[in-house]
């Protein structure tokens, strides 16, 4: 919400700077966002006379003009426009200004003659010719700027004289003197030779860009000097006579040498707001001024709309209102305007409109923009001619109905949304834009003002669904107070009569379907106190609400109905709370009870997790819980793979954020591949984060945590990745951890994958990721990755550590290799050595895998370090050496391994 | 013989004190006073001496032998200080020569700022809650106070799983206060982190997705005052002592009187620059009262009971506190930015 302060300043006198005020607002809960001066960027511009005009000598559209700006010396200014002459009152940039757009202007010389400054079009003073419709100009066609398309085919010959015959009646003729005729027009003196003895008259003319030696097309039967449009003519044949030129001022009281901001209304200040959702009346420059009232302990002075009213006719004659819908429309106000005359709207209105970021338009609709800012009451005006049959039917619309809104776009309704009918047809969209079948035009005689108040929610989901949020459907969706359509109406009457743009018939059309009663309080200074922590007196809170209009009888509250957020004490409370200012709320801890705080065992489980995976050296990341679908196929799924039943987001950013992951491996490839095009050489990744699975009650998620692992690079291989899976498990006192080879996950490498249990349990996969899929992700190295899910992790978790003497006797140490077949896998042997321990094993570790020379093909030699040991005696080389004969016998029985 | 001891002395010692290394130490110990040494050659002739001039010439040998082991003692302990000062010598080291790396890993920013935030809160007897992020709308929205015509609640806005928009992606953690609610016995006092979700696309300050934290305080006698108190003791341990923060009126549904607070900006110390966008103030989190609705909803009497709540923003909070300029480096995971933290 924009707002003026010169609007402002008509309701409450501020008396601060621009910094102040919209800190205090701020705190008072005013949001505002910024602030801008009107007229910044615009400097040293001032008003000038313009003393003569001289055709610049070595130009053939150039002027030198000399201005009065003020000062003992006129001041030399060469310009290309036209539309001037002496007398006239323009905009000059003086040496050294600036203008909108960051443009600056410095004296210089144009083709040789000084120019010490320049004058400025509309344009160039940031506005345009709504601001100023008296500035359009009118550009006649002047033959002496005549520049053909082809030089070789002139329609007008360069040698044209008054008296050539154009066309038809058209002829050349030469202007004499130039005066003007009022009304901004002109009257011309013109001459030309007829049969060769010359011919004069003197025509008045809109065209403001001729002058005394000018020749101009001039229609001999109808008497009007052409324009380019009477001849037909492109732009580009006359590059001069075009309808921009420098702006001519036409107001009152005009001195040369005057600052040009107030005169162009350039110099108010605009602040915008950020107004929150519960408070709809401050979408109005009168809610702000209440507001600011309040903030800065200044009296509000409104103004009761007085309408004179007396038009030509019975307005219940005229116009009757019908609301089917009653249950979406709470109130529907309107009242009628006759012998409409459209006119642009007086400066004033077009200059507070604009300071609002509403363009000027004609003078009703001025009227119901003005009014809508003015009282955050939507209006709209309608033309009466085109409501057939006298009646506005207030209805739902039919399903399939169709209605061309005021920007020209096409509708196909259906019955949610609310239409303004007449008897045959709809002539408006309720509450988000008006039709073009009944808009106001040039001619519009009778005009019907609607002020209503519609349900907040019918208007909000009809505009949304035809994606097009209005100024008004953006007011009414927050829910409008009823009482304010009618003082709304009555202002919008009250200007009519002001700006003289018509007639007001007497009497109002008001329908009240429902308006809700006022809110009545008690006023409980003693629970407001004690739930903001403050002691502000039972006399402030009553003064305060009573700067924000609320009535007060004894402790009885009367909320005003513009206040539809306030129901309960603790509202009462933040309107006492803001005022008296939430940094004067004194700042205490907590009192009461202590609770006891702190992490729960999966809180503690994360972060131990977390610190042995960074302890291993990989980094964290975070990724979406979202994906593409096609992140299955990327990773080899199969079509049947029911994780791929995923939660689907009906209204997606895209389609590679539309699901729900059921899997954490995708996004983790992802990054991987991101780092690997980064060219980052060596990476290792850990996300300990959620995947969404479908079925939980309610149409819920079941959302499992997943540790997943990803890596690549300096030395990263299947091994490595095993040796961090094994330090996590480690970490968490695991005791049962064991590995199996996978061959059936199709992410991964079948030979180069496993599964992780402890125990029974299966706790997820680790391996290097299939070649196709790294080549799906554009990685054409080895990819590393483990996915463990969270819980069972933590069903892994072994007891606290409780600890265990130091041995006190030494050990013994037995190397052994021993020679198995190919399939026999580390794991097998090593589970036979510890079957056939005889409880002095305490250790085993591989040390050496050898195939070649020596060993038979198919395979291969195992060598394992035994440590025994016994904890109550220094063990003797035979008792050792009798273990070690159990652990070969097994490793021969279990895994047909002998000893090398 | 006498004569014999003093030469012996004397030449022994001036061996000793030319003996180049411990070997050559050892050789002239064994020549004067080894077995067969010349000391040991003398004092054999002691038979020979007369019973009068025996204790005599005993007490010179033994001075002779005890001047000469101390002679040895010193000249062993000076080669031993000269063959350690040449051995550290040559194992001096280039100590420039970069350390054998040790590769760590590295927790990421926003989590450094939500540990941070986590151990500020369990320390007041804070538990921390986990919740779900595929959510019911009611939980969402209408237990929050949130009516049906709220804007967020618009499929512009909020990520939807079904047509009548009742499960959702949550669009903040704030439907864990509900969860709380019903689920705790009172007192209550939770922060609730979490990712949260809504339709925005990406860009330097925008997300569809990230995080917030919730806390919330129900109790009997909790009041405004305590809230801002807690709040700024957060704003002190998270950007440190002396941290300048305002609190502003605002409106969210769920929360009456509703504030926002405001961080003085560091970089300009209030005057206004870029990174306040000119006003001084940087906004960190919302907050407010719980509104007597929702705890009336959630079966919480508020004649009796009251609390406060506030929800901020994770990734800001941890782009404030490492001055990370683009939220997309966050999620972008790129090895560069995260071995930073």
């Amino acid at each position: 919400m924009n707002l003026s302060r010169k609007w402002l300043s008509e309701f409450v006198t501020v008396d601060a700077g621009t910094r102040e005020f919209a800190e205090a607002m701020t705190l008072s809960g005013s949001k505002v966002e910024g602030t801008h001066e009107l007229g910044a960027e615009i400097s040293n511009v001032v008003v000038g006379c313009i003393l003569s005009m001289e055709r610049h000598p070595d130009s053939d559209h150039m002027w030198v003009c000399q201005l009065d700006v003020g000062k003992e010396e006129p001041v030399p200014i060469v310009t290309g426009a036209w539309n001037i002459h002496k007398g006239d009152f323009v905009p000059v940039a003086l040496h050294k200004s600036t203008l909108p757009g960051g443009k600056k202007i410095e004296k210089g010389k144009l083709r040789g003659v000084l120019s010490n400054g320049m004058l400025c079009s509309l344009k160039e003073l940031g506005l345009d010719e709504r601001d100023f419709p008296y500035a359009v100009i009118t550009a006649a066609a002047l033959l002496n700027d005549y520049h053909p398309i082809d030089p070789e085919k002139p329609s007008i010959p360069a040698t044209i004289q008054p008296g050539d015959k154009i066309f038809g009646s058209v002829v050349c003729a030469g202007v004499g003197e130039v005066k003007p005729a009022g009304n901004g027009r002109w009257s011309c003196g013109l001459m030309w030779l007829e049969d060769g003895s010359p011919v004069g008259t003197t025509v008045e003319t809109p065209c403001q860009n001729i002058h005394s030696m000018d020749l101009v097309a001039f229609n001999t039967k109808t008497r009007v000097i052409c324009t380019l449009a009477d001849l037909r003519a492109e732009q580009k044949e006359f590059p001069h006579c075009i309808p921009d030129g420098i702006f001519v001022l036409q107001e009152d009281g005009l001195n040369p040498g005057d600052d040009i901001r107030p005169v162009i209304g350039a110099d108010d200040s605009v602040v915008e707001f950020e107004i929150t959702p519960n408070r709809p009346d401050c979408l109005s420059v009168i809610g702000l001024a209440r507001e600011a009232a309040a903030t800065f302990h200044a009296d509000l002075r409104l103004h009761e709309p007085v309408v004179r009213g007396g038009g030509n006719g019975v307005l219940p004659e005229l116009l009757d209102v019908e609301t089917p819908a009653a249950d979406l429309v709470p109130r529907y106000t309107a009242r009628m305007v006759r012998n409409v005359k459209i006119a642009p709207s007086p400066k004033w209105m077009r200059e507070r409109l604009r300071a609002m970021g509403v363009r000027p338009i004609n003078n009703i609709v001025d009227i119901t923009n003005y009014v809508m800012l003015e009282y955050g009451q939507p209006m709209h005006a309608f033309d009466y001619r085109y409501v057939n049959g006298g009646k506005i039917i207030v209805r739902r619309a039919a399903e399939g109905e169709t209605l061309t809104t005021l920007d020209g776009k096409e509708h196909t309704l259906t019955a949610n949304h609310l239409v303004i009918a007449d008897e045959g047809r709809a002539v408006g969209l309720a509450g988000i834009m008006g039709g073009l079948n009944s808009e106001i035009v040039a001619d519009t005689a009778d005009v019907v003002f609607e002020s209503a108040c519609f349900d907040g929610a019918c208007i909000r989901k009809g505009a949304l669904a035809l994606g097009m949020r209005t100024e008004a459907s953006a007011k009414f969706e927050k829910g409008l107070d009823p009482l304010n359509t009618l003082p709304a109406v009555n202002r919008a009457c009250e200007l009519v009569e002001l700006l003289g743009a018509g007639e007001v018939l007497d009497g109002v059309i008001d329908i009240l379907n429902h308006v809700p009663q006022p809110t009545v309080l008690k006023l409980e200074p003693d629970k407001i106190n004690a739930l903001l922590g403050t002691d502000v007196p039972a006399d402030e809170m009553r003064r305060i609400l009573q700067t924000l209009d609320f009535q007060l009888d004894g402790d009885t509250v009367t909320v005003p109905s513009w206040r539809g957020d306030v129901k309960e004490m603790a509202d009462l409370a933040e309107e006492v709370a803001r005022f008296h200012g939430y940094n004067n709320i004194p700042t205490t801890l907590m009192r009461g009870q202590t609770t006891l705080g702190g992490y729960s065992p999966e809180q503690k489980l994360e972060q131990t997790l977390g610190t042995a995976c960074r302890a291993c050296g990989y980094d964290e990341i975070i990724t979406y819980s979202f994906i593409s679908p096609t992140c299955y196929d990327k990773i080899n799924w199969p079509a049947d793979e029911p994780l791929r039943n995923s939660l689907k987001i009906l209204n997606p950013l895209g389609e590679d954020t539309s699901i729900m992951r059921t899997t954490a491996l995708p996004s983790m490839l992802e990054v991987l591949q991101r780092n690997y095009n980064f060219r980052n050489k060596s990476v290792r990744l850990y996300e300990l984060g959620k995947v969404y699975c479908p079925g939980a009650p309610d149409g819920l998620a079941f959302e499992p945590k997943m540790l997943t692992l990803g890596a690549y690079g300096d030395g990263m291989d299947f091994f490595a990745l095993k040796g961090a899976v094994e330090a996590i498990l480690k970490a968490l006192r695991c005791q049962n951890a064991s590995f199996e080879p996978c061959q059936t996950n199709p992410s991964y490498h079948p030979g180069r994958c496993a599964c992780v249990y402890a125990g029974e349990q299966r706790i997820g996969v680790l391996g290097q990721i299939h070649p196709a899929v790294a080549d799906r992700y554009g990685v054409d190295t080895a990819l590393c990755c483990a996915e463990l899910s969270f819980d069972a992790l933590f069903a892994a978790q072994g007891p606290d550590p409780e600890y265990v003497p130091l041995p006190k006797f030494p050990a013994v140490s037995r190397d052994i290799a021993v020679v198995c077949d190919e399939s026999v896998t580390v794991g097998q042997l090593e589970n036979a050595i510890r079957k056939g321990a005889k409880g002095l094993l305490k250790h085993v570790s591989l040390f050496d895998i050898y195939r070649g020379q020596g060993i038979p093909q198919g395979k291969k030699s195992v060598a394992f370090s035994l440590l025994l040991r016994a904890d109550d005696r220094s063990l003797t080389s035979e008792e050792a050496d009798a273990d070690l004969q159990s652990i070969l016998a097994a490793l021969e029985e279990n895994c047909s391994a002998t000893l090398r | 013989m006498k004569e014999q001891l003093a030469q012996i002395r004397t030449q022994a010692l001036a061996a000793f004190s030319s003996a180049g290394s411990p070997a050559a130490l050892e050789e002239l110990r064994v020549k004067y006073l080894g077995k067969k040494g010349e000391l040991t050659a003398v004092l054999k002739q002691m038979g020979r001496l007369s019973a009068q001039e025996r204790p005599a010439m005993g007490q010179l040998a033994n001075e002779v032998r005890a001047a000469l082991e101390d002679a040895i003692r010193a000249t062993s302990e000076k080669l031993a200080q000269a063959a350690l000062q040449q051995r550290l010598k040559e194992e001096t080291l280039d100590v420039t020569i970069p350390g054998t790396p040790v590769r760590q890993g590295h927790r990421h920013p926003m989590y450094i700022a939500l540990d941070e935030i986590k151990d500020i809160f369990v320390g007041m007897g804070f538990t921390v809650l986990d919740g779900p992020e595929v959510e019911l709308a009611s939980y969402n929205f209408d237990k929050l106070n949130a009516d049906e015509g709220h804007p967020s609640r618009d499929w512009s806005d909020t990520f939807y799983f079904d047509s009548d928009s009742r499960v959702m992606l949550r669009s903040q953690t704030s439907p864990m206060q509900v969860r709380a609610m019903e689920t705790l016995p009172l007192p209550i006092r939770i922060i609730a982190p979490g990712r949260v979700y809504r339709k925005d696309e990406v860009d330097a300050t925008h997300s569809p997705m990230f995080h917030q934290v919730e806390g919330m305080v129900i109790d009997k006698n909790v009041t405004m005052a305590d809230l801002k108190g807690t709040l700024n003791l957060l704003a002190e341990q998270l950007f440190g002592k002396g941290t300048v923060t305002r609190f502003r009126p605002h409106h969210f549904p769920f929360t009456e009187p509703s504030c926002e607070m405001d961080v003085q900006c560091h970089k300009c110390g209030g005057q206004g620059c870029p990174t306040c966008k000119g006003e001084g103030w940087i906004e960190l989190l919302g907050a407010g009262m719980i509104h007597p609705n929702v705890l009336r909803m959630s079966g919480i009497d508020p004649e009796v009971w009251s609390g406060w709540a506030f929800g901020m923003g994770l990734e800001r909070t941890a782009m404030r506190r490492f001055k990370i300029a683009d939220l997309r480096l966050i999620f972008e995971n790129d090895v560069r930015f995260l071995e930073q933290f």
